[in-house]
């Protein structure tokens, strides 16, 4: 056969693809599970949530919730933290512990054969974890040296400046380490409370993909799980509700002297995760920043050579999301960058609608290659999981296709309009302030609220 | 909280936590596998095009989508002295467009639903999409446009933007980045400037902004052609339709000459203690010896040894450094498997309160022993079943860096053999105390090593004692 290179091939039907099934089950104690059949690999995959992450941390105990996800393999019965990585590395395990902004994840995958001795090792870390002094201190002195570490590099300094920016005092406002003063402040006392308050079944779900029936993965879970309880004093879970401060300026700036890049930051508060308008914004973003091809990168990148790669997105959360624009852009270039993408977020909102063939790119990348997110069984105890946080339903999945396919042009101007504004971003430089201050006055942001790296 | 369940930790964990095989206990030797050998497996088919092209094939129809993998046998390892940093520039330059789509290669995979990425090091150029099945032909059409005709797409303008892009690449990956230029200078230490693993993949700035235009054709001609590369498709793709894509889009591109092999050899004759001042609050120490090349007598052992040493809480330097005596905030060690010679690296950051010298001398004592006494069974029993695990896991995609794909290339490209899986997983697996021990003593010499010291600015007293001054920029 003689190849035919005056055109590309087309593309053939979207392949029928079936998305695992969801079974939900409650335990006696309350206890939210679901299981789903994974029988491709000898591969158990579990995803337990707690509620109540970094948005829990009590005001000065900011840090409170990842200290408490880090201490759980510390100890247990017996057991010390060595003995505790022990015995996961003896079953090949794959564990994490992770406070995210809602919720505290603990993440275990391992070999289908030692699936009863992981969902047993999880219970124990997450039910009964020794929470001793020893380990309280070196955990805490360990996280305070890895926070003097994150002020040298530049994208950590610009998240945390970021996200006090959008939130100011808001639980939602600190990254979820915390800083030097409440990391100093806190006491096991206060891990220990957090865990007897916040960690309950009641206020847990479990998600298991593993190659066994759903009954045989509910009798696993079953028999770690249902021994637990609740326990009386349990807090409700911390208000979601968030509003962006007032700002003193648009434009601030962390010096970084000598820096060869600047690490940006556009953005503002924007939209919630369980919105009705969640496909037209993936869309909406597909266009404008999400993806290589889309056309804050081609611009930045592809036309400027300003930077290595520009991407924008929503940090979902239960409460209201930031609208973000990340790049590190060549410090010489740095005004020029954030005035083209201002442009751009200005340019999608109308004078610049998405074209038929944007919204063709767009769409099909979202929506074609969607059955790729489910082929191992870690990434689909994940993706469940995500269902059960920002509670969405279980036939999510097969919906989620025909609801892109059915975004429009006009809808994306619309909820480009009504979710992005560059009026309204806060724009944060980490760089080299000397060099790049003359430039920065023209874009008329403003002058500069200057923070330091700790502040 | 309150518990509902007294729980007693010996009559329910202890017993699930024994995973022994029935002499478990063998000391220090090989027990009777653990391994669930049926499920680990890599099964494939090969073909060797007329043109030279090697095509392998491997089927899994779990989900619907196919990897496209398709590797050239060039890395940073074929670049001259004045021209580093170029084989990689070239991979960007392949993302532009072909003769006949002549326009970003982006976008017409996306357009199918696909994710693609490529990269480069010391000894491959690697690219890969993975496309739903319905898009595999127009994977291969553009994989192997750009094989057959890259060069007249390749504009001035593409190459000078594409140019700025890697020179930024740089400077966020490197020199913006705490400790970015570490291993820059402790390889361009540990390997001669005769040898090609001198110079990082990313090139010398200097170099990167004087390569022209004229460099990328022959560049292309002597690397980028049929014989000098393996195509892997793995997914849900039957193997006679896949072998006949495979000829129907690349069987007409005419071989190249097999480029020469790069041939260079590396020897360290003493300790070699270097300084580096970097924008950093805490200073590391970085120990570096040459090591056996991957797949070579030793290169699993040294890969086992560097797990046992320091990576994760069960690793003896975790254990002694961090978690006891907690002098270091981290500590972690690899074996760099390469194609020429390989490179083992132990890294240690100071915590507040240790010093470098302090915690050199704790990682001298702590490989002594090992050289001495060689890793407990309890160590290599446990290292058996995290091997299992690893080459498990590593079957569970089929696509992108680290796939079933890019496993078939890299066993296919290094050994000539796609089927290398299961001698891998027994490198590992029938590695022994006394193996570990001996390639320890062979590699792991104390006169032998480049040991560098990264400190704050102006802070050169914290470093080793007599290291040289080094920059790197």
């Amino acid at each position: 056969m003689r190849v035919d290179r005056s055109r590309l091939p087309e593309v053939g039907a979207d392949p029928a693809f079936r998305f695992p099934d969801i079974v939900r089950h409650t335990l006696h104690n309350g206890l939210q599970l679901r299981t789903i059949e994974r029988r491709t690999m000898p591969v158990t995959s579990m995803v337990v949530q707690v509620d109540g992450g970094a948005v829990a941390d009590p005001r000065g105990r900011e840090g409170l919730a990842a200290m408490t996800a880090d201490m759980l393999d510390e100890g247990t019965g017996s057991l010390g933290a060595i003995e505790v990585s022990e015995g996961l590395a003896r079953i090949g395990a794959r564990y994490d512990a992770d406070a995210g902004a809602d919720v505290t994840s603990l993440s275990l995958t391992t070999l289908q054969r030692f699936a009863e001795c992981g969902v047993a090792w999880l219970a124990e870390l997450l039910i009964r974890p020794s929470l001793r002094s020893a380990d309280f201190d070196r955990v805490r002195q360990m996280r305070l040296d890895r926070l003097q570490q994150l002020k040298d590099l530049p994208a950590a300094v610009a998240e945390r400046a970021f996200l006090r920016l959008m939130y100011g005092d808001h639980a939602y406002g600190h990254l979820a380490i915390g800083d030097a003063v409440s990391l100093g402040a806190m006491t096991l006392e206060d891990v220990t409370a957090f865990h007897a308050r916040r960690f309950g079944p009641s206020r847990t779900t479990i998600t298991i993909a593993g190659s066994d029936t759903h009954d045989g993965l509910l009798r696993l879970v079953d028999g770690a799980f249902s021994g637990w309880s609740d326990d009386a004093t349990i807090d409700e879970p911390a208000s979601a509700s968030a509003g962006q401060p007032e700002a003193s300026s648009r434009l601030t700036v962390v010096p970084r002297e000598g820096a060869p890049q600047s690490e940006l930051r556009i953005g503002h508060l924007s939209a919630r995760r369980d919105s009705p308008d969640y496909p037209a914004l993936l869309v909406m973003n597909a266009v404008l920043g999400g993806e290589f091809v889309s056309r804050i990168n081609l611009k930045l990148r592809e036309e400027k050579g300003y930077t290595y790669g520009a991407r924008s997105g929503f940090d979902w959360r239960r409460g209201l999301a930031p609208f973000v624009l990340r790049a590190s852009v060549h410090t010489e270039a740095t005004a020029d960058a954030i005035s083209d993408c201002l442009a751009e977020l200005e340019g999608i909102r109308g004078p610049r609608p998405p074209s038929d063939s944007e919204m063709v790119l767009a769409k099909a990348s979202l929506t074609r290659g969607y059955p790729r997110g489910f082929e191992t069984a870690q990434q689909v105890a994940r993706s469940v999981a995500r269902l059960a946080l920002y509670g969405l339903p279980d036939t999510y999945f097969e919906e989620f296709v025909p609801r892109v396919q059915a975004v429009e042009a006009a809808d994306v101007v619309k909820v480009a309009g009504r979710y992005i504004d560059p009026a309204r971003a806060v724009v944060l430089v980490v760089g080299d302030h000397q060099s790049i201050a003359d430039s920065l006055s023209p874009l008329g942001l403003g002058e500069p609220n200057l923070l330091a790296a700790d502040d | 909280m309150r518990l509902s369940l007294t729980f007693n930790w010996e009559v329910y964990i202890r017993p699930l936590l024994s995973v022994k095989g029935k002499d478990g206990d063998r000391p220090g030797g090989l027990e009777d596998s653990i391994l669930d050998v049926d499920s680990l497996a890599l099964p494939f088919t090969k073909r060797t095009l007329a043109n030279g092209l090697h095509v392998v094939v491997h089927e899994d129809h779990h989900v619907p989508i196919v990897a496209v993998n398709l590797w050239y046998h060039v890395g940073s390892k074929n670049e001259q002295p004045g021209r580093t940093g170029f084989a990689h520039l070239f991979e960007h330059l392949m993302f532009e467009g072909s003769e006949h789509h002549n326009t970003g290669f982006f976008p017409p995979i996306q357009q199918a639903g696909g994710l693609l990425n490529g990269s480069t090091n010391t000894d491959r150029t690697n690219y890969w999409e993975v496309v739903p099945t319905s898009a595999v032909d127009r994977a291969l059409w553009m994989e192997s446009d750009r094989m057959g005709f890259l060069l007249p797409a390749v504009t001035p303008e593409r190459f000078e933007n594409q140019r700025d892009v890697v020179l930024n690449e740089r400077r966020q990956n490197y020199e913006n980045r705490p400790y970015g230029l570490a291993v820059v200078a402790l390889t361009a230490t540990l390997f001669p400037e005769t040898h090609p693993y001198h110079w990082p993949t990313i090139g010398s700035a200097d170099d990167i902004r004087a390569m022209r235009l004229e460099d990328v054709q022959a560049f292309f001609r002597t690397f980028y052609h049929p014989a000098n590369a393996s195509l892997t498709l793995a997914g849900d793709i039957d193997t006679d339709r896949a072998f006949d894509l495979a000829d129907a889009y690349f069987g007409e591109l005419p071989p190249g000459p097999l480029p020469a092999k790069v041939g260079a050899t590396a020897e360290l004759g003493s300790e070699v203690r270097l300084v580096l001042e970097d924008r950093v609050e805490m200073p590391r120490l970085y120990m570096a010896w040459l090591s056996p090349a991957m797949f070579d007598q030793g290169d699993a052992e040294m890969d086992l040894l560097g797990d046992l040493l320091a990576n994760g809480k069960t690793s003896r330097l975790y254990r002694t450094l961090v978690y006891e005596r907690r002098v270091a905030l981290d500590v972690s060690a690899y074996q760099r498997s390469q194609e020429l010679a390989g490179s083992f690296l132990l890294v240690a950051t100071a915590a507040p309160g240790g010093s470098l010298p302090d915690i050199a001398a704790h990682i001298d004592e702590e490989l002594q022993r090992v050289v001495d006494a060689g890793p407990s069974s309890d160590e290599m029993e446990r290292a058996r079943a995290q091997v299992e695990a690893h080459f498990m896991y590593r079957l569970q995609t089929v696509g992108g860096f680290g796939g079933k794909s890019d496993q078939l290339n890299a066993y296919n490209v290094f050994r000539g053999d796609p089927g290398f899986f299961a001698a891998d997983v027994s490198r590992y697996h029938d590695a022994t105390t006394s193996g570990l021990r001996a390639v320890a003593a062979r590699v792991l010499a104390f006169d032998r090593r480049v040991v560098l010291s990264v400190v704050p600015s102006g802070r050169r007293d914290l470093a080793l004692s007599d290291s040289a001054l080094v920059s790197v920029s």
